[in-house]
C-alpha cells in the first residue's frame, strides 16, 4: 500500500470509567500520552481496566447505560467518536468479531462503512491480506479459518481501513504458539509499513517485548505503576510488576515439587478415533494410559481435535472406533465404558472443565457454584462453609462470593470453573485450557490447584496451548496431530 | 481466479440470478397454489418444476436426494384433510368426527401435491444461495436499509454458535451429575442460559461492527454491485409461464377451484 500514513497521538486526561451498577471505578484517573508511531505494550492485572481504555479510544464503550465517564480521551486532540476509523480495535475472541461469510467481504466491510469508493476497495483488500500473510482465496468461508488465521483476518480488516493506530486486546490469547507468532509477525510488518501507533494489551509480554518500545503497567486498582522502555520497566522494580500479575521475562513461576506415585492406570485409550457425530474422525489411532497421580498434557495446533479428544476421555462423547476402558478401581461396578455411565456415576469418577467456563455454570452466585459439588458429596454445615470460604480466598474471589458467575471477568470465570470441578476430587480430572486468560497471579493459583489435585491422587488430563504450564506440571505429554499422535513421558 | 471463472462457466444458469429475483420467483410460484385447491393445477406445477430443475443444476438424482423428506412430510399434511375435511359425495368410512368421503380423498391428494409444489421450488431456488450476495441484493436492488439487512445477516451467523453452545451445555450437565432424567425438564433452565449467551454474543458482535465503523454517520459504499439482468427477467417469465400453464390446464379440465369456494 503506497499510502504515507502517520501514527495517531493517543491521550488520556484524568480519564476514568465506572461500569454501570458497580461502585468502584474500573479506571479511577489516568493521565497518559502516547506519541504518533509509538509502539506500546499495556500490561497489568486482570480487571485493571486495560480493555476499557482500549474501548474508550476506539469509541465503543457504549452510552450512559453502560457506564460513567470522567476526564477525557483524545485521539489526535479530538474526541474519539469524531474521528472514528482513525483507530482500529482487534478484540480477544476472533469468533465474535467476524461479520461476513467470506474472507474478501469481511475485509471490505470496514471500507464500505467508511464510504471508500468501490474501485478502491478491492486493491485495499488484496494488499491488506498480503500484508498480514493470509494467503487464502477471497471466497474462502470465514468459519473455516484457524484461530491464528481469524486473528490475522481481523487485523487485515482493520488495516484495509487505513487507521493511524492499532489497538489490540489480547490478540493471541486463544492461539497455539505458532498461531500467536504469526499474528505478532503480521503486526510488526503492518507497523513497519504504515508507521501507525500501536497499543497492545497482553499478559504474556515475552512475545511482544522486542516489538514494542514502551511498556505501561497498571496495578489491580487501575493506577499507573510502570512506564518506560521494556528494559527499564522490567529491570526497575519487577516486584511491583509481579504483584500486578505481569509476566516479567526471566521470572517464570514454578509450582511446588511433586513426585508421581506408583503407576496405576485408571483409563486406557487404545486405537481411539474421536470426532463429533456425523463427521469423520478428527484424530485416530490414539493410544495412551491415564494414570492416578499423574498429569497428562494434550498439546497440538488449534483445530486438531484436542477438545473432541478431551470430551471423549471424559465420557461425554462416544468414540468413533477403538476402546476407552475404565480400570476396576475407577469403574467400581459401573461397567468399564465411561460413555455408558449415568450422569450421577460420572460425577464422582470423571470431572470435566470445559473450554468455555460459562457453559458449565449452573447457579446464580459464585458461592453456590462452589457449594454445589461439595453438597453432592454430602458435606454440610460448618465444614461446607469453611471449605467454600477457604477456596474462594485461594481463588481471589472472596469479595465476589455473592455475584452472578456470568458477571465475572474472563480470568475469574476460568478460576471458578476449574475450582468447582477440582473441589469434588473426582478420580479423573479432564481440563480444557485451564490457564486461559490468566495473569501471572491467577496462573500460579491454577497451576498450584492442578498440581495439588494430582498430589492428592487424581489422574489429571489437561488440554493446553500454554507452554509454561505444560513445562511446569506435565508428567506425560500427548502431542495430538492428524498425521499421528505421539506420547512422550517427561517425568516418571 | 481462473479456476473460479472456469467453475462459473460450467455452473447452472440459476447461479447468476440475483438472489432478490429468486425470492420474487418463489412468490410467483407459491401464491397461486396457496389460493387454489385442486389436483390438476398442483400436479402440472410439480411436473413442470421437476422438468425445469436441471436449469438450476438439479438433475433427477440430486433433486431426489434433497427432496426425499417431502415424501414423509407432504402426506402428513394430506392425512388431516383425509380424516377431518367436510364430507361430500360417497362416504367410505366414518368413526366419530372422522369422515372419509369422496371429497376428503380428493382434498387430501390435492393438499399432498401442493406441499410438493410449494417445497420443491424453495429447495431448487435456495440451494447454494450466497448470504452476502443476498444481503447486497436486498440493499441495492430491493433498497432495504443497510443497518437492518447487515444486522440480520450478521446475527444469522451466530445461530451456528448457539447450536454449539447448546451442545456444550448438554454435555456439561451430564458432567456435573444433572444429565440423568428427562431432557424436557431441563429445557426451560437451559433455554434461559442460551438466551443469556445470545444476548452476550449479540452485543459483542455489535461492538465489533461498531469498532469497524458500522453505523457511523456518512454514506456507506458497496464493494460489490448487485444488479439485475436478462437472466432475472427470464426466470420470472419462466415462473409466470409455469403457473399460467398449471392453472389453464386446471380450468380446461374443469377441476379449477379457489380456496373457500
Amino acid at each position: 500500500m503506497s499510502v504515507a500514513q502517520q501514527g495517531a497521538r493517543l491521550e488520556a486526561r484524568a480519564w476514568g470509567w465506572r461500569h454501570a451498577g458497580r461502585s468502584a471505578w474500573a479506571l479511577p484517573e489516568l493521565d497518559l500520552a502516547i506519541e504518533p508511531g509509538e509502539r506500546v505494550l499495556l500490561a497489568g492485572a486482570s480487571g485493571a481496566g486495560k480493555s476499557t481504555l482500549l474501548r474508550g479510544f476506539a469509541s465503543v464503550l457504549g452510552g450512559q447505560d453502560e457506564g460513567e465517564q470522567r476526564g477525557e480521551l483524545l485521539v489526535d486532540g479530538m474526541q474519539p467518536e469524531l474521528v472514528r476509523g482513525r483507530v482500529g480495535l482487534v478484540l480477544q475472541d476472533p469468533d465474535t468479531q467476524i461479520v461476513c461469510d467470506r474472507v474478501g467481504d469481511e475485509v471490505a466491510f470496514g471500507c464500505e462503512n467508511l464510504g471508500v469508493a468501490p474501485e478502491e476497495i478491492w486493491p485495499r483488500v488484496e494488499a491488506a491480506l498480503s500484508d498480514v500473510g493470509l494467503a487464502v482465496p477471497l471466497s474462502q468461508h470465514t468459519g473455516q479459518l484457524s484461530g491464528g488465521q481469524k486473528q490475522r483476518l481481523a487485523l487485515a480488516s482493520l488495516l484495509a481501513m487505513q487507521p493511524s493506530a492499532f489497538l489490540l486486546d489480547e490478540p493471541t490469547a486463544n492461539l497455539d504458539p505458532s498461531g500467536a507468532r504469526s499474528v505478532r509477525d503480521a503486526v510488526e510488518r503492518v507497523l513497519d509499513r504504515t508507521g501507525a501507533t500501536l497499543l497492545v494489551v497482553e499478559h504474556r509480554v515475552e512475545l511482544w517485548a522486542d516489538l514494542v518500545d514502551r511498556v505501561i503497567v497498571l496495578d489491580s486498582a487501575g493506577r499507573l505503576v510502570g512506564d518506560g522502555s521494556p528494559k527499564a520497566v522490567f529491570a526497575a522494580d519487577f516486584q511491583v510488576l509481579l504483584d500486578a500479575g505481569v509476566w516479567v521475562p526471566g521470572h517464570t513461576p514454578s509450582t511446588s515439587a511433586r513426585r508421581p506415585g506408583p503407576a496405576q492406570t485408571l483409563l486406557a485409550a487404545r486405537e481411539l478415533a474421536v470426532g463429533r457425530r456425523s463427521t469423520p474422525p478428527v484424530l485416530d489411532d490414539v493410544s495412551f494410559d491415564i494414570q492416578a497421580g499423574k498429569i497428562t498434557a494434550i498439546v497440538g495446533n488449534n483445530g486438531v481435535g484436542k477438545t473432541t479428544l478431551s470430551l471423549t476421555l471424559a465420557g461425554l462423547l462416544a468414540q468413533k472406533s477403538g476402546t476407552l476402558r475404565a480400570a476396576l478401581e475407577l469403574a467400581r461396578g459401573a461397567g468399564d465404558s465411561p460413555i455408558r455411565w449415568k450422569s450421577k456415576e460420572l460425577l464422582t469418577r470423571v470431572g470435566m472443565v470445559f473450554q468455555e467456563p460459562e457453559h458449565q455454570f449452573l447457579t446464580s452466585t459464585v458461592r453456590a457454584e462452589v457449594e454445589l459439588g461439595l453438597r453432592a458429596l454430602g458435606i454440610r454445615g460448618a465444614e461446607l462453609t469453611d471449605r467454600v470460604t477457604q477456596l474462594l480466598g485461594v481463588l481471589g474471589l472472596a469479595d465476589l462470593a455473592s455475584c452472578n458467575p456470568f458477571t465475572l471477568s474472563g480470568g475469574q470465570k476460568r478460576r471458578l470453573s476449574v475450582a468447582t470441578v477440582l473441589v469434588t476430587a473426582p478420580q479423573v480430572i479432564v481440563l480444557d485450557e485451564p490457564t486461559f486468560g490468566q495473569d501471572r497471579n491467577g496462573w500460579i493459583v491454577l497451576a498450584e490447584l492442578v498440581a495439588q489435585a494430582a498430589r492428592d491422587g487424581s489422574a489429571v488430563v489437561a488440554v493446553s496451548h500454554d507452554e509454561q504450564f505444560v513445562a511446569s506440571v506435565a508428567d506425560v505429554i500427548v502431542v495430538a496431530d492428524a498425521g499421528g499422535t505421539k506420547v512422550r513421558e517427561v517425568r516418571s | 481466479m481462473s479456476s473460479a471463472r472456469a467453475a462459473r462457466v460450467s455452473s447452472p444458469p440459476l447461479n447468476t440470478v440475483n438472489p432478490v429475483t429468486k425470492l420474487c420467483a418463489l412468490v410467483v410460484l407459491s401464491l397461486p397454489l396457496l389460493l387454489t385447491i385442486d389436483i390438476v393445477s398442483a400436479s402440472v406445477a410439480v411436473v413442470l418444476i421437476v422438468l425445469a430443475s436441471p436449469l438450476a443444476g438439479f438433475g433427477p438424482v440430486r433433486l431426489a436426494r434433497r427432496a426425499w423428506p417431502l415424501l414423509i412430510i407432504a402426506p402428513i399434511a394430506g392425512i388431516s384433510m383425509l380424516l377431518y375435511a367436510k364430507p361430500g359425495g360417497q362416504i367410505f368410512w366414518s368413526f366419530g368426527l372422522i369422515n372419509i368421503s369422496e371429497s376428503s380423498v380428493t382434498l387430501a391428494v390435492a393438499v399432498t401435491l401442493r406441499a410438493f409444489a410449494l417445497a420443491l421450488p424453495a429447495i431448487v431456488l435456495f440451494a447454494g444461495i450466497d448470504p452476502t450476495e443476498t444481503a447486497y441484493g436486498l440493499i441495492q436492488v430491493a433498497h432495504l436499509p443497510d443497518r437492518f439487512v447487515l444486522g440480520t445477516f450478521a446475527g444469522a451467523r451466530l445461530v451456528s454458535l448457539f447450536l454449539e453452545d447448546w451442545r456444550s451445555m448438554e454435555l456439561s450437565r451430564r458432567a456435573r451429575g444433572l444429565g440423568d432424567g428427562s431432557r424436557l425438564r431441563r429445557l426451560p433452565a437451559m433455554a434461559f442460559v442460551l438466551l443469556v449467551f445470545a444476548m452476550r454474543r449479540g452485543s459483542a458482535l455489535a461492538t465489533a461492527m461498531e469498532a469497524r465503523g458500522f453505523g457511523a454517520p456518512g454514506k456507506r459504499s458497496h464493494a460489490r454491485t448487485s444488479r439485475l439482468g436478462w437472466i432475472d427477467l427470464a426466470l420470472l417469465v419462466g415462473c409466470v409461464l409455469i403457473m399460467a400453464i398449471a392453472i389453464s390446464v386446471a380450468v380446461v379440465a374443469g377441476t379449477f377451484r379457489v380456496v373457500g369456494s
